[in-house]
């Protein structure tokens, strides 16, 4: 019965984790420091949902994936180089901002705008992928209100697999105390906000990589440009979450004692 | 610091990102590239920097845990990346430039592991530039990681160094043999080939080798380089594997082949003439072809070291003083080392060498790419003359040296009443391109590989020691100990220094070089951004060269021989060092001011173009000044220190006139302001934002 489906993963730019990253006042709010020149990756948190969506693609065969992405066009160029190399996908572009100082209704809006306009994409059988939260802004709402806006009121967040069998989706979604959730979904439209599935990161292949350029340069080249209106949203103040490195180089560690300073680290914390 | 300008001047505020590099080394329209550096860099800071963090550069034998790489290497495209489209590549026309940034992206991390990427081209190399159609599809094919080869992809190796006392540096005398076995009427003969390796790259694992042999029987002419298989009949040992103390990421061994194998393993075919069999190439012809190629690819590998120790250094540096009872907001506490002006300045130096390093290897690479559409057009457009073989062609061409200096000079008056129609007869003819091309990849070919990695085994050096003990263990961040000894096996194989600078000290006195040289003189001297870069001193220090090249040229010692001959090493080979550091700063002058006309337009780049630009000019200079102080000294001594005599019909006195001291004096003035341009690229140093942590493992 599967005709594949078809499966608009949303996801964006942050900055590499690795970076530096400082709050500054800029002339529309709050931004961060060099942001625009600051090496970036895509979202976590996305690229899982993308490689999930790419491995479920690879099973049937038939179905179809749409990378959405909100972003500074140059920018988004840029993460193609690397992430148009992981998985076979068409790229649907809006230029505009992707940090974490955006309005999460806001993206929600433009993101159930921009898939709702997709001109191939049947509603019936989309499945509505991305992050279940972000590396730059955490909302974890972004992906709901996205849902909701296109209708779709299955929705599983947190989720860690999906499988089909029949056509009916099975879903892990994780809880709370380290345990997972199991839902049978009868099948699309559905929400998916991954967590970190079960896949690694795909290497990169420049061939699937030079394959995927020759619909996402055109698609670029068409990104509207977007702005994202929040007036009623304000930052009262704006700071990096306390954070202490505390780098020690030491090879070789089981990881039961790396596990069992992790806790007491947390309890000295506490 | 210590002047007003550094302070107000704009400074770096990130280390240039890929945007920045894809400007400055033109392949901002080139995703092919963008894709390919990605996916080195992948494979790089991912399985291959594991490997070296692990430990597993500490023994020499090719473990199961080395042999991975090869699959991660396929997986990634970089196996791919040398082959056509039509073989199962990715990357359509030349791909020298393509080789040259997969080389820098590997290199970044570890040396040993470029070298085992990229060897399976060096082996495929012969082939590709010279062997038959034949050859060439079914070699390039077997070693393309696809579903077709369901073993996986085939690998090879290149054999041309011998155990001692045959091939090293010279190449010419080759111990390896090769003899008729058997020739039937009619049939293609077979040949026995006899060839023990020394230090051979891949032979782990390789199965076949492209080796380079003699003839030892009436029935074969000269010299060649033959195809071996592994299943061949006879003996295929792989020899035991060298006790390296570099590159341990590669596999290198002493092979030994007694081997039977048909006449038509001879790469590029051959002819029978009067009952002999005469090779189509000799392997001196061969390994030409090939080297000015992947000599290139080594210099890449030694600009990536160099810049790549540039964020692991400052992290050091600022962090040095960090922990204990060191107060945050302190400048001891949050610069660190960076304190100290002598820190920030070496690391100028450092970074600097690295730039125009990788500008100077890019440059060829880029020019190797014009070059090989160019040198098919010259061999077809020969070859539909009639004109065949290395030497009917040497003099064809040479004759038209004339013809090509004639264009080379209608360039430089056109549109000031030059002869227009002569110009673009003279452009439209393959060979003329071709010659004036060649001219250049004979000098930036062995320019890249001596100075990129002899002089970057130098400055690796430096960059070591601002690591101080840390530097010298293992544990040191960047593997920058491992880099510097690696520097220094790229100065070595594929023919060491002294390979490149005799060369070099041919080809740097070709009629149409100089032409172009001086041509650069007049656009440095020119230039609008010039000045902050250090542009008219790099064109002082290009005159002085030029005057005392000819001056050697035309003077002789206090014997009465010729000061700039073939043998006297003393004289040509420093003034080969001294044109290399030219070289390579003009190039960076030449990327800096690509970035400031290509800069604004690009939304990332511009965002932070000020203090990048001012930064990199700054750097320019740094590099104009040391390029400068180089040639200076070099000149001097050679100019003064034979106490010369004219040659007959020189044009100059037995000592050097004034215009020496004059062009001295010009360059040491021109000098101004480069100490103020390195006070400020260390004080940029000192606040650049970097990552938190290095973006692999130590
Ligand atoms: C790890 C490794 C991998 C290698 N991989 C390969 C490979 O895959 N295939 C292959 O064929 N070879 C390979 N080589 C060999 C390498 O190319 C040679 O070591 C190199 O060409 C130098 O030859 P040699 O060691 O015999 O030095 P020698 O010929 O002994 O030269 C030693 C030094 O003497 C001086 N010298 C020698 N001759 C002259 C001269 N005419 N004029 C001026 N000075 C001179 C130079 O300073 C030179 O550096 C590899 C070597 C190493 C170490």
């Amino acid at each position: 019965m599967n005709q594949g489906f078809h499966i608009a993963v949303c996801g964006s730019l942050v900055p590499d984790p690795l970076q530096t990253l400082e709050p500054i006042a800029g002339p529309q709010g709050p931004a961060l420091k060099n942001e625009m020149m600051l090496p970036a990756v895509l979202d976590p948190w996305a690229s899982h949902a993308l490689y999930e969506a790419a491995h479920l693609a690879r099973q049937d065969g038939e179905s179809r994936i749409w990378l959405v992405s909100i972003g500074p066009r140059a920018r988004l160029q840029q993460l193609m180089m690397s992430i148009a190399q992981k998985a076979v996908f068409e790229l649907v572009a809006c230029d505009g901002p992707a940090g974490g100082f955006t309005d999460a209704a806001e993206v929600a809006r433009v993101l159930a705008d921009t898939v709702a306009a997709i001109p191939e994409l049947d509603p019936q059988r989309l499945l509505l992928f991305g992050g279940c939260a972000s590396a730059s802004r955490d909302a974890g709402a972004t992906l709901q209100m996205t849902g909701e806006r296109l209708g779709i009121t299955e929705q599983f967040l947190n989720v860690d697999e999906l499988t089909v069998q029949e056509g009916v989706l099975r879903i892990k979604e994780r809880i709370e105390g380290g345990r997972y959730l199991v839902s049978a979904c009868d099948g699309p439209p559905a929400v998916v906000g991954w967590a970190t599935g079960m896949l690694p990161e795909p290497p990169n292949n420049p061939q699937i990589g030079m394959q995927n350029m020759r619909s996402i340069m055109p698609a670029l080249q068409r990104a509207k440009s977007v702005t994202l209106e929040a007036p009623e949203l304000t930052f009262e103040s704006v700071t990096v979450p306390q954070q202490r490195r505390d780098t020690r180089i030491v090879k070789d560690t089981p990881t039961d004692e790396i596990a069992a300073e992790l806790v007491q680290w947390l309890r000295e914390d506490s | 610091m210590t002047n007003s300008d550094s302070q107000t001047a704009p400074v770096l505020q990130t280390l240039p990102g890929d945007e920045v590099r894809q400007i400055m080394w033109r392949f901002a329209e080139r995703f092919d590239l963008q894709m390919a550096v990605q996916s080195a860099r992948g494979v790089a800071r991912g399985p291959v920097a594991r490997l070296v963090a692990a430990g597993e550069r500490n023994n020499h034998e090719w473990t199961e845990a080395k042999n991975e790489l090869l699959a991660a290497f396929d997986a990634a495209g970089l196996t791919a990346a040398f082959m056509e489209p039509e073989l199962g590549g990715f990357i359509a026309g030349p791909k020298n430039l393509a080789v040259a940034l997969i080389a820098f992206e590997l290199g970044w991390v570890d040396g040993g592991a470029a070298t085992c990427s990229l060897a399976g081209n060096l082996a495929l190399s012969p082939i590709h530039e010279r062997g038959t159609d034949e050859q060439r599809t079914a070699y390039m094919s077997r070693c393309v990681p696809s579903p077709a080869n369901s073993d996986g992809p085939q690998r090879g190796a290149f054999c041309l160094t011998e155990p001692l006392p045959y091939v090293g540096v010279d190449t010419g005398v080759l111990g390896g043999k090769i003899r008729v076995a058997a020739w039937e009427d009619g049939q293609e003969p077979v040949l026995q080939v006899e060839k023990r390796g020394r230090f051979i790259t891949n032979m782990d694992f390789a199965s076949f080798v492209v080796a380079a042999v003699d003839a030892d029987d009436d029935r074969i002419k000269g010299s060649c380089m033959v195809i071996l298989e592994e299943t061949d009949p006879g003996t295929y040992d792989r020899g035991a594997p060298t006790q390296k103390l570099v590159h341990q990421l590669s596999s290198t061994c002493d092979p030994v082949f007694n081997l039977e194998v048909p006449a038509n393993r001879i790469v590029g075919g051959y002819d029978i003439v009067d009952g002999v069999i005469v090779p189509r190439f000799s392997h001196g012809q061969v390994i030409e072809a090939v080297f000015q190629r992947t000599r290139v690819t080594v210099g890449a590998m030694s600009a990536a070291k160099l810049l790549s120790a540039v964020e692991p250094i400052i992290r050091y540096q600022r962090t040095r003083f960090r922990g204990g009872d060191s107060t945050p907001g302190t400048p001891r506490h949050d610069l660190g080392l960076q304190m100290k002006e002598d820190s920030l300045q070496r690391l100028v130096d450092v970074w600097a060498t690295g730039e125009a390093a990788a500008s100077l290897v890019f440059a060829a690479a880029r020019l190797f790419d014009r070059y090989d559409p160019l040198e098919e057009q010259k061999n077809q457009t020969l070859t539909a003359q009639g004109i065949r073989g290395a030497r009917a062609q040497f003099r064809t061409l040479r004759k038209m040296q004339t013809r090509a200096l004639e264009y080379l000079e209608l360039i430089e008056s056109a549109g000031h009443g030059a002869d227009d129609e002569r110009l673009s007869a003279l452009e439209g003819d393959p060979l003329i391109q071709f010659l004036v091309q060649d001219s250049l990849a004979q000098v930036l070919c062995p320019a890249c590989k001596l100075w990129n990695t002899g002089y970057g085994a130098n400055m690796m050096r430096e960059a070591v020691s601002l690591m101080g003990g840390y530097g010298v263990t293992e544990d040191c961040p960047g593997f920058l100990p491992q880099k510097w000894v690696d520097a220094q096996l790229e100065a070595t194989y594929e023919g060491p220094e002294a390979v490149q600078r005799r060369q070099l000290s041919i080809t740097m006195t070709n009629a149409l070089f100089l032409a172009q040289f001086r041509g650069w003189i007049r656009e440095l001297s020119a230039m609008p951004n010039g000045p902050a870069m250090g542009a008219g001193t790099l064109a002082a220090a290009m005159e002085l060269w030029d005057w005392s090249l000819q001056y050697l040229q035309g003077t002789l010692d206090a014997d009465g021989h010729k000061l700039y001959r073939d043998q006297r090493h003393g004289v040509t080979f420093p003034m080969t060092d001294a044109l290399c550091w030219l070289l390579a700063s003009h190039q960076m002058v030449l990327d800096v001011t690509e970035l400031s006309n290509k800069g604004e337009q690009h939304p990332v780049v511009a965002s932070g173009l000020p203090g990048t630009l001012q930064f990199m000019r700054d750097l320019c200079h740094v590099q104009a000044a040391r390029a400068a102080g180089e040639v200076g000294r070099i000149c001097a001594e050679l100019v003064y220190g034979y106490e010369g005599q004219a040659a007959e019909g020189s044009r100059y006195g037995a000592t050097p006139d004034e215009s020496f001291d004059r062009l001295r004096l010009h360059l040491d003035r021109s000098l101004a302001g480069s100490r103020l341009a390195k006070d400020r690229a260390a004080t940029a140093l000192s606040r650049v934002m970097i990552p938190e942590a290095l973006d692999y493992p130590a």
